[in-house]
């Protein structure tokens, strides 16, 4: 009696009770054959917008007017260096790797360093240094297209027992990250930082460096999820981050983060990420054409919006 | 003299853009033309009046992250419906601002968050382009054509409409009672409550106006481009959030300028220019705008530490 109560209030149950609701009118309309390969392909896509959503949740938890454009670029040059780096070798996978979150560090640093040291908000510090990255992926990925190592690809393609193995790596992603937020000193910190600076200046907490680790994290996962798509789409394309910055966005809010900050959840980023790609593939199987499939989108993320916030406002 | 707080931040962004303009002239002699500051400024136009919607848009302690698709809504509307039947067109612009308005209400009564509900209208404005126009195409209506293309003597047009859109609008917001009410909004919403005055009223007004100069925004874009497309100003978005915060604006307390954000626009437009009469490799092109913005704020919070220094001697 109590337990479903318990789960009602949860902010992000109604994520996965939408996500649910589409998936069974996509099965039931192409008669259930396609059960299986949707939910691996929604499992895989998913796990992308995952991996890039923890970050910017992280980040907008820091509170008002905090929040990262630069993931984009940085998923862009991160894919293309660690693929040049590694130039098909297998022996190199990990030296890439490493490559990435070296690059996700020093850019995070970057985007926190403008931000503290110009004083500039932090949507136009982490655009201009997009700006930059972006520019430094065009100049990098001059020439052939290099095509990721075959082991890395083909890791990235397979599945274990069902699950794509990109879902288990975010899965992964997302424990380290629920168990920084939820059982460490400094998850507490962000959150007490997103729900008053002030307050949480006040009583000691290392303010800046807490946030510096915040956009660290957050480029840093934006990298490794750009080493990843780079590897699984065989290869890095100039325009392959692009529509991660809404989505990195949509899929906190729609998860039931609190846009004012201070108060995260990361199930909620699973059920809104699986959510966005089921949503895409059901217009699709319906066949509608690109303009209402927008529409449909946006209608539809305004609707789901509508719900969750209705439940904030009585709370 | 004494200067208010209010000219020293429009003083910033002017001498960032006559810093810019000096730059430009210095390497391009002879862009210091009636023809050259008319290629210099054109596209500025349409950029000047989005950076002006999402200005009033940021007064209320909102931000419009559906600005660039919108302004291409506008633009598709205006090179099909607009040009074939005008009532037609007409028609849907003010239902595209009614529309605004019912956003900023629903915004307003179940207190959600501005830049999620934009995200999400983004899509649907997206989508409408791309039902009317799915490859680029369209035809810029006749009397828009004349207009953006017209010679005034002297003054290249897009000067006199820049300094035209500073003029209405600093009335518009810095003059009137109804702007009073806007940035008061965006100050303090509730003592605007207790003072006898429907916020929901206001925010619906603000959002309905930011619709209007997004309207117009398109059809400047659509006169100066004679076509149109469904991705044709997609980059407006950020580009007008840059712009009012060049200018001086931000984020949350209605403390914005309007003629510092047409000056932000016309920064920005500028910086395109700069660039290419550096012979910077296209690759570094987006880069090197990124460097600007970073400079032009790196010399606000430089002249802003020296008032803050004099106030205190």
């Amino acid at each position: 009696m109590n337990a479903p109560r318990l789960l009602l209030s949860k902010p992000w149950i109604w994520s996965f009770v939408a996500t649910i609701t589409v998936w069974i009118i996509t099965v039931l309309f192409t008669g259930g054959a396609s059960s299986l390969g949707l939910s691996q392909a929604a499992l895989t896509f998913a796990a992308f917008s995952v991996i890039v959503g923890i970050g910017q949740m992280f980040v907008i938890t820091l509170g008002p007017g905090n929040i990262d454009l630069s993931v984009p670029a940085t998923m862009t040059l991160s894919g293309t260096l660690a693929l040049k780096l590694m130039d098909v070798q297998d022996s190199m996978i990990v030296v890439g790797l490493l490559l990435s979150v070296l690059l996700g560090t020093v850019l995070g640093i970057g985007n926190y360093a403008l931000i503290k040291l110009l004083r500039i908000p932090p949507i136009i510090a982490t655009l201009s240094m997009s700006f930059i990255v972006q520019s430094t992926a065009i100049w990098a990925n001059r020439g052939l297209r290099i095509k990721p190592p075959e082991v890395l690809a083909s890791f990235t393609t397979s599945s274990l027992f069902g699950i794509p193995n990109v879902a288990i790596v975010a899965l992964a992603l997302s424990a380290i990250a629920w168990l920084l937020l939820e059982k460490s000193i400094y998850g507490r910190w962000i959150s007490a930082i997103g729900q008053s600076t002030f307050a949480a200046r006040m009583t000691g907490i290392p303010v800046d460096g807490t946030r510096l680790v915040t956009y660290m994290l957050c480029a840093v996962l934006a990298s490794i999820c750009g080493y990843l798509l780079a590897s699984f789409s065989g290869g890095a394309a100039l325009n392959m981050g692009a529509e991660y910055l809404l989505m990195s966005i949509a899929v906190v809010v729609i998860g039931g983060t609190a846009v004012a900050g201070g108060n995260s959840n990361i199930p909620g980023i699973w059920g809104a990420s699986l959510f966005m790609f089921l949503v895409v593939s059901m217009l699709n199987t319906y066949g509608f054409g690109a303009g209402f499939r927008l529409i449909l989108t946006g209608l539809i993320i305004i609707a789901v919006i509508l719900m969750a916030g209705g439940r904030q406002s009585t709370r | 003299m004494k200067l208010s707080s209010g000219t020293l931040r429009l003083i910033i962004p002017a001498v960032s853009l006559a810093l810019l303009l000096a730059a430009v002239f210095y390497m391009q002699p002879r862009a210091m033309s009636y023809t050259g500051l008319n290629l210099l400024f054109n596209l500025a136009v349409p950029i000047a009046l989005a950076t002006v919607a999402q200005m009033l848009i940021m007064a209320v302690n909102d931000l419009d992250l559906s600005m660039g698709t919108f302004v291409s809504f506008c633009a598709c509307v205006t090179a099909t419906f607009l040009q074939a039947s005008p009532a037609m067109g007409v028609l849907i612009f003010l239902g595209a601002i009614a529309a605004y308005a019912a956003m900023g209400m629903i915004i307003h009564v179940r207190e959600l968050p501005s830049i999620v509900v934009t995200l999400g209208m983004s899509f649907f404005w997206g989508g409408l382009a791309v039902l009317m126009l799915p490859s680029p195409g369209g035809e810029a209506p006749g009397w828009v054509r004349w207009l953006m293309t017209s010679k005034p003597p002297f003054v290249p047009m897009a000067i006199v409409a820049s300094v035209v859109i500073a003029a209405v609008t600093h009335f518009l917001i810095m003059r009137s009672s109804f702007g009073v009410l806007i940035r008061g909004v965006g100050g303090n919403f509730r003592s605007v409550e207790r003072a006898g005055w429907s916020v929901i009223r206001i925010r619906a007004a603000t959002y309905a106006l930011a619709a209007l100069f997004a309207v117009l925004s398109g059809i400047a874009l659509v006169g100066l481009t004679t076509s149109a497309d469904a991705n044709i100003a997609l980059r407006y978005t950020l580009l007008s959030i840059a712009g009012v915060i060049l200018g001086g604006g931000e984020f949350v307390g209605g403390r914005v300028s309007p003629i510092g954000a047409v000056i932000g626009a016309l920064t920005l437009a500028l910086a395109g220019s700069f660039l290419s009469f550096m012979r910077i490799s296209p690759d570094w092109q987006i880069g090197a705008q990124g460097a600007i913005l970073i400079v032009v704020l790196a010399l606000r919070l430089f002249l802003n530490r020296l008032e803050r220094r004099e106030k205190i001697q």
